[in-house]
């Protein structure tokens, strides 16, 4: 107790409360603890979730979808007609993936995905959404000015190509699928997965880069 | 579109590399809010529904465009949905809350922090 004599009241104080979780972290906490008490919840699945959704899916799952689509025209028209069927024939995805709807696109087409309503995004192909994707700055501007936010993001979009932007809802979610670059040819799936970037699945890149798989 | 607009957008490119969760409690939010819509205790459609709303009262409150206030949001969806649903009260939350503040002031730093140390202070 001594050596907190010589200092002052705020000093004891903020030491006191230096390991004091933020506010939102008690309340998390708080409702997390209830909820397993209760039985309605098993910490063992929060913890799954973040494993799985924060740590190991990112946007890899998305790249092998595109890359497959790529080289397998087949699983490709299958992916666009029946996006939800087609993935979860190629992978176990959860509940995250609802409807899937893939959209395509070409020289002449560019597809841009947003959520207007929260920050619905197909979380078990492409990990948890980056930021800004759930910042209102993007979710209203990608409806109001969505080639200035293309410009934002360094996408130049020539006039004469059309651009579609798609609301995501919590029953249904998009999938972009890129067009594959030129100088690719001969690459099996996994280099060319290693090429698809998660922006270019929503829509904020279009040019995709070789460098990623040139290694 | 104003010089404004502008100024409030243009970082959001910039956050692109950014980690996806700044703290791990709002990895823990997320993780929450899905367990329960898979469970069923709400469904995917009523989440969105509700953390849209939260959102966009805190932003209307004038809450900064930011990840915080976004997982601010997630939070409260939460607690309103576990409200309303009926299996957490506002009271029972806040009492929880309350406790486990009491628990991390009376554990020392760098012991694991247990709810029953919410008591020590009450027994004095």
């Amino acid at each position: 107790m001594s050596e907190h004599e010589n200092k002052s009241a705020g000093e004891v104080h903020h030491e006191l409360h230096s390991h004091l979780p933020p506010e939102p972290a008690l309340r998390v906490k708080a409702m997390e603890s209830l909820l397993v008490e209760k039985g309605m919840l098993d910490t063992d699945t929060v913890d799954a979730w973040i494993e799985v959704y924060a740590e190991k899916v990112g946007p890899k799952s998305g790249a092998r979808i595109v890359a497959k689509a790529w080289v397998d025209p087949a699983f490709r028209e299958q992916l666009l007609e029946n996006g939800t069927q087609a993935v979860k024939e190629l992978d176990d995805a959860g509940w995250a993936v609802a409807h899937l709807k893939v959209i395509e696109n070409t020289p002449h087409l560019h597809n841009l995905v947003v959520c207007t309503l929260c920050s619905c995004y197909p979380h078990a192909i492409l990990g948890p959404p980056p930021n800004w994707y759930k910042m209102a700055a993007y979710r209203s501007r990608a409806v109001r000015d969505p080639r200035g936010v293309l410009d934002e993001f360094g996408v130049r979009l020539a006039d004469d190509i059309e651009l579609l932007v798609w609301d995501s809802t919590s029953e249904l979610r998009y999938l972009v699928l890129p067009e594959r670059p030129g100088g690719t040819e001969g690459w099996d799936e996994e280099k060319l997965a290693s090429i698809v970037t998660r922006n270019s699945m929503i829509g904020t890149q279009r040019d995709l880069s070789l460098d990623e798989g040139a290694s | 579109m104003t010089s404004r607009d502008t100024e409030q957008f243009a970082p959001l490119a910039r956050r692109d590399d950014e980690p996806v969760f700044d703290e791990p409690w709002q990895a823990e939010a997320l993780g929450l809010a899905f367990s329960l819509a898979e469970r069923g205790v709400y469904s995917p459609a009523e989440w969105s529904q509700t953390l849209g709303s939260e959102h966009r009262g805190l932003l209307g409150g004038g809450a900064a465009d930011t990840p915080e206030t976004y997982y601010e949001a997630v939070v409260k969806a939460l607690e309103r949905l576990l409200w309303e649903k009926g299996p957490i009260s506002a009271e029972v939350l806040e009492d929880r809350v309350s406790n486990w503040r009491q628990a991390y002031l009376n554990t020392p730093h760098g012991q694991p922090v247990r709810l029953d140390a919410a008591q020590h202070d009450a027994e004095k």
